[in-house]
Order: C-alpha cells, then sequence, then structure tokens
C-alpha cells in the first residue's frame, strides 16, 4: 500500500473541499478500496474519511413518500431495517445476498454503488487492463473469462458490474443524490453507470470529488412490494459475487400484469434495465409464456465475451424463474438463503 | 505526522499515537498491542479469520483503518471469557468438537457471538450456516460450528430469561 494523506472532515462541505486536491479518494468503510490499495490496483494520495459525517447516515421518509438512505447506511442496517424491507423486499434480499455478514456490518450504501470490478485482471497488476492503465490492452479478452460480460461489453473491457444492491435499485428507479463543488445533483441509478466503450477507466458519471450523499427510492416503488424477488446464481451457496443475478418487481390484477420492473445484475458493467422486457410483460397474463417472451427480449442483444456463452441462456432461465417467483409472492419471511434459485419456490428442490 | 487513536480495547481504555495512518486494525491489535489471538489469513477480507467486534458488531478487522475508529469499543477473542470461565460460545466450540488446527477459531467465535447479538439466525441451521458464511474453515469443521452456535445461543438465551 502507498502513502497517504489523511484526513477526516466532519461535514459534507469540508469533505468536498478536501477532496478537491489532486489523486484524493474518499473513504467510507473501505471495504473495496483498502482491498484494492492492498494489491496497489489503486494509489490515492490523499484519503478523505467521511465515516464521521453524521449527517450520511440517516434513513429518512419525506413527505411525498420517498425514502431516502443516507450515503454511510450501512448495507447490513438498511436491509435487517423492518420498514424499508416490507416496502422494498427485492432490495433488501440483494443486500441480504451480497458478499458475508461482517462485510456487510462495515460496508455503506453509497460504497457500493462505487465498488469496482472483481475481474482478475484489473486486480492483478502484472496484467494488461485498459480499465486499471488506459491503453495498456485487455488479459481478460484471451483469459479466464467464463464471468465476464454478455451484455454492453467492448473491445476495450469486458468486466461486470459486481454489485447485487445496485439491480433492484435501477429496476426500482432509484435515484443518487450528489454533490460536489458546483453544488448537489441528482443521477438516475440507471445511468449513473457507465458502459465500457473505449474508455473503460470511466465507470460512473461522476466528476472528480464528487460524493453521492444519499440514494432515493420513489414512493412508487411500494406498488411492488408484494410481488417483489432478487435471484442470484453464484459459483457457491454463498459469499459469493453474482454469476448472473435478475431482481423482478409486478404488479399483478385478476392474473394479469400490470406493471412489471426487471434488471439484471453479473452481465454488464452496469446493473442493467431490461425496459424492453417490462413493456412486453405489462397487459400480459401473468404466466410462463408471457415471462419466457421478456426473456428472450432481454437478452436478444447478448453476445459471447469469450467463454461466457453458457450466461445468456443462464441469464434467460434466471429471468423466468425470478418472475415466477414474484408472481408467487414476496416470502412473508426474509429466505434462510437470500437470493437462492433454489429454495423457496414450490416444487422446486431445496439445495440444503 | 502522528494521528491519535482512542480505543476501548476488551474494555481498557487505551491512546495511541500512530505514525502512520496505513495501519489496519488486525495489524494494531497483533503487532502493537500483542492481542495475537486475532488471526491474519487472508488480510483481504475474504477468510474471516480477523472478525471482532467493533461496537459490539462483527467486522473484519483487515480492512478497518485504525485510525478511522478513534472513539470505538473494540472487543477480540482476548475480551470474552471472565478470569479462568470461558464465554459460553467458547464452551461450546470445545463441547461440539468445531475445530481441528484452531487458526480460524478465534474469528469463528467472534463472528459467533456477532451473529447472536444480531438475532437474526434464530434457531435454524441453515441460517445459522448463511450467517457464519463469512468465516471459513479449510479443516472443514462446519458442522461442529453450526451445532455450537446453536448450542451457545440456546444457553446465552436460557441466561438472558434467567436474569
Amino acid at each position: 500500500m502507498n502513502r497517504f494523506d489523511y484526513v477526516k472532515p466532519a461535514t459534507v462541505a469540508e469533505a468536498i473541499a478536501a477532496a478537491g486536491a489532486p489523486g484524493a479518494a474518499y473513504l467510507a468503510s473501505g471495504t473495496n478500496l483498502l482491498d484494492l490499495m492492498k494489491g496497489n490496483v489503486v494509489r490515492p494520495e490523499r484519503l478523505v474519511d467521511i465515516t464521521h459525517i453524521k449527517e450520511l447516515t440517516r434513513i429518512e421518509t419525506s413527505g411525498n413518500g420517498d425514502v431516502r438512505i443516507g450515503a454511510l447506511v450501512r448495507n447490513a442496517d438498511l436491509a435487517y431495517d423492518a420498514s424499508f424491507a416490507k416496502d422494498f423486499p427485492a432490495v433488501a434480499e440483494a443486500l441480504l445476498s451480497g458478499a458475508s455478514a461482517q462485510l456487510r456490518n462495515a460496508a455503506t450504501v453509497g460504497g457500493n454503488l462505487l465498488q469496482r470490478t472483481r475481474c482478475a485482471y484489473f486486480y492483478d497488476t502484472a496484467s494488461a487492463c485498459n480499465k486499471r492503465a488506459p491503453g495498456s490492452g485487455c488479459d481478460a479478452r484471451d483469459g479466464e473469462n467464463s464471468q465476464h460480460a454478455v451484455l454492453g461489453w467492448s473491445e476495450a473491457c469486458i468486466a461486470t458490474n459486481p454489485s447485487d444492491f445496485c439491480v433492484p435499485l435501477a429496476a426500482f428507479d432509484a435515484v443518487v443524490e450528489v454533490e460536489g463543488a458546483s453544488g448537489r445533483r441528482e443521477v438516475a441509478l440507471e445511468a449513473l453507470h457507465l458502459l465500457t466503450g473505449t474508455t473503460p477507466d470511466r465507470e460512473s458519471v461522476l466528476a472528480p470529488g464528487e460524493l453521492i450523499v444519499a440514494i432515493r427510492l420513489p414512493a412508487a416503488a411500494r406498488a411492488f412490494a408484494k410481488h417483489a424477488r432478487y435471484l442470484k446464481v453464484r459459483e457457491r451457496n454463498s459469499y459469493a459475487f453474482a454469476v448472473v443475478s435478475a431482481a423482478a418487481g409486478l404488479v399483478l390484477e385478476n392474473g394479469s400484469i400490470q406493471q412489471a420492473r426487471l434488471a439484471l445484475g453479473g452481465v454488464a458493467a452496469k446493473p442493467w434495465r431490461a425496459h424492453e422486457a417490462e413493456a412486453l410483460l405489462a397487459g400480459q397474463p401473468a404466466e410462463h409464456g408471457s415471462f419466457e417472451r421478456a426473456a428472450e427480449a432481454a437478452l436478444r442483444e447478448a453476445t459471447p465475451s469469450g467463454d461466457n456463452a453458457y450466461k445468456i441462456p443462464l441469464a434467460r432461465q434466471l429471468i423466468v424463474r425470478a418472475l415466477q417467483a414474484a408472481m408467487q409472492g414476496t416470502p412473508s419471511r426474509m429466505p434462510a438463503l437470500p437470493a437462492s434459485p433454489f429454495s423457496a419456490v414450490p416444487g422446486a428442490l431445496h439445495d440444503a | 505526522m502522528n494521528w491519535t487513536v482512542r480505543l476501548a480495547v476488551n474494555g481498557e481504555p487505551r491512546t495511541l499515537a500512530l505514525d502512520d495512518p496505513r495501519v489496519t486494525l488486525l495489524d494494531l491489535l497483533r503487532e502493537r498491542l500483542h492481542l495475537t489471538g486475532t488471526k491474519k489469513g487472508c488480510d483481504r477480507g475474504q477468510c474471516g479469520a480477523c472478525t471482532v467486534l467493533v461496537d459490539g458488531r462483527r467486522i473484519n478487522s483487515c480492512l478497518t483503518l485504525a485510525v478511522s475508529l478513534d472513539g470505538a469499543a473494540i472487543t477480540t477473542i482476548e475480551g470474552l471469557a471472565q478470569g479462568d470461565r470461558l464465554h459460553p460460545v467458547q464452551e461450546a466450540f470445545i463441547a461440539h468438537d468445531a475445530l481441528q488446527c484452531g487458526f480460524c477459531t478465534p474469528g469463528q467465535i467472534m463472528s459467533a457471538v456477532g451473529l447472536i447479538n444480531e438475532g437474526q439466525a434464530g434457531d435454524d441451521p441453515e441460517r445459522v450456516r448463511e450467517g457464519m458464511s463469512g468465516n471459513l474453515c479449510r479443516c472443514s469443521a462446519y458442522v461442529g460450528i453450526v451445532e455450537a452456535v446453536r448450542d451457545a445461543q440456546a444457553t446465552l438465551t436460557d441466561k438472558e430469561r434467567a436474569a
């Protein structure tokens, strides 16, 4: 780990001023940043520790019913907030399917949004990586790439965004509140992350020094609370990143779909909202055939970027499963293994 | 430059002057306070051997900068027993043979104490397994670990009821 200057501001304004220095990075819990620094993948010259800014630690409901989550709320605290989990169950399920209990106790929701890809070539400083060292090439293209992107990837970079939390946030129209030297602005979660294109080192629309201060879930997302799930395929039962994941929400009336929300994780450099699939579902009967047509539409543009062609049918099948699970209803209690596609669906075999 | 960090470590107030902000809580405990019960396994947040409680919550001490924790209360494996009387989780790990080599055990025990504090798993073995998934045991003593956690939880709950 490189040497760095360390500052601990008490307010957002002080933090933004301190982060104006070149080479500065915000430090929240550090569960991703310190890991990257230990591997010399990133080498910030200054850490601006925001963990003591009290105003960023609250969960509030505003007058119009939107829920505003301060950027420093810990993943576990949000997932176990009973009122939040009841209103936004797929978000709570996604949070609890990520990482381990220890990491969820530390990691913050703002940090989750800006975590880096887990592409092994990004982490290995001896490998070529256009994201870490622009222009150096991409060793993942001819390497171990069975978990890489199948949507929105480019020749320059085939990495995926690893966040679970962002997937239902994208599905349910979350908004990110950002503050920087030029003031406060809002960005739709869906528009926060950038596809890799020719500049995979640019991962979000945030300008240098901008700070995520809160995430807002619109009141309207509560309409899906009775029929919302997050499902995640992993290479082991727990404590693993998604190979493919899906967040699904439905509003049903007499067996017909009034509204649908669908987003995928593990398939692209950003959480992948499936708008076309949602439009196809609206007005259709809530049944297998409708779900299959939506899944087909969601993956129509998908192409393998390496040894990962299997992820395309896997994503289709997971979408069908997630929509089925959402149709059957949000479980009254969080499943023992959150987001497992192998449990809590009647008729499916239990995994343990 | 020095950074002053005030911590309560196993109930004892400590004021530490850090000459380098890079020191993790894990290295602070092991190298500067000589509390070597907390283990360094992967040092990257993947194995759970370094688990301690910060203000009662289990976290990976390898991924936490000590300088950031000013004012926190830290509990390590050394802080669980009361003199010669082991903590119920420690007793349960022995009773259920929940270890072989023992290297992951301090982290397992601290994680189990955290899990029981959180109160989310109940007596369901599948929820206990999921709640303990951040602690790897390469000797694979998992069956004993799950039984030890359930047993300790029952003991602690009985004690609370009696109190």
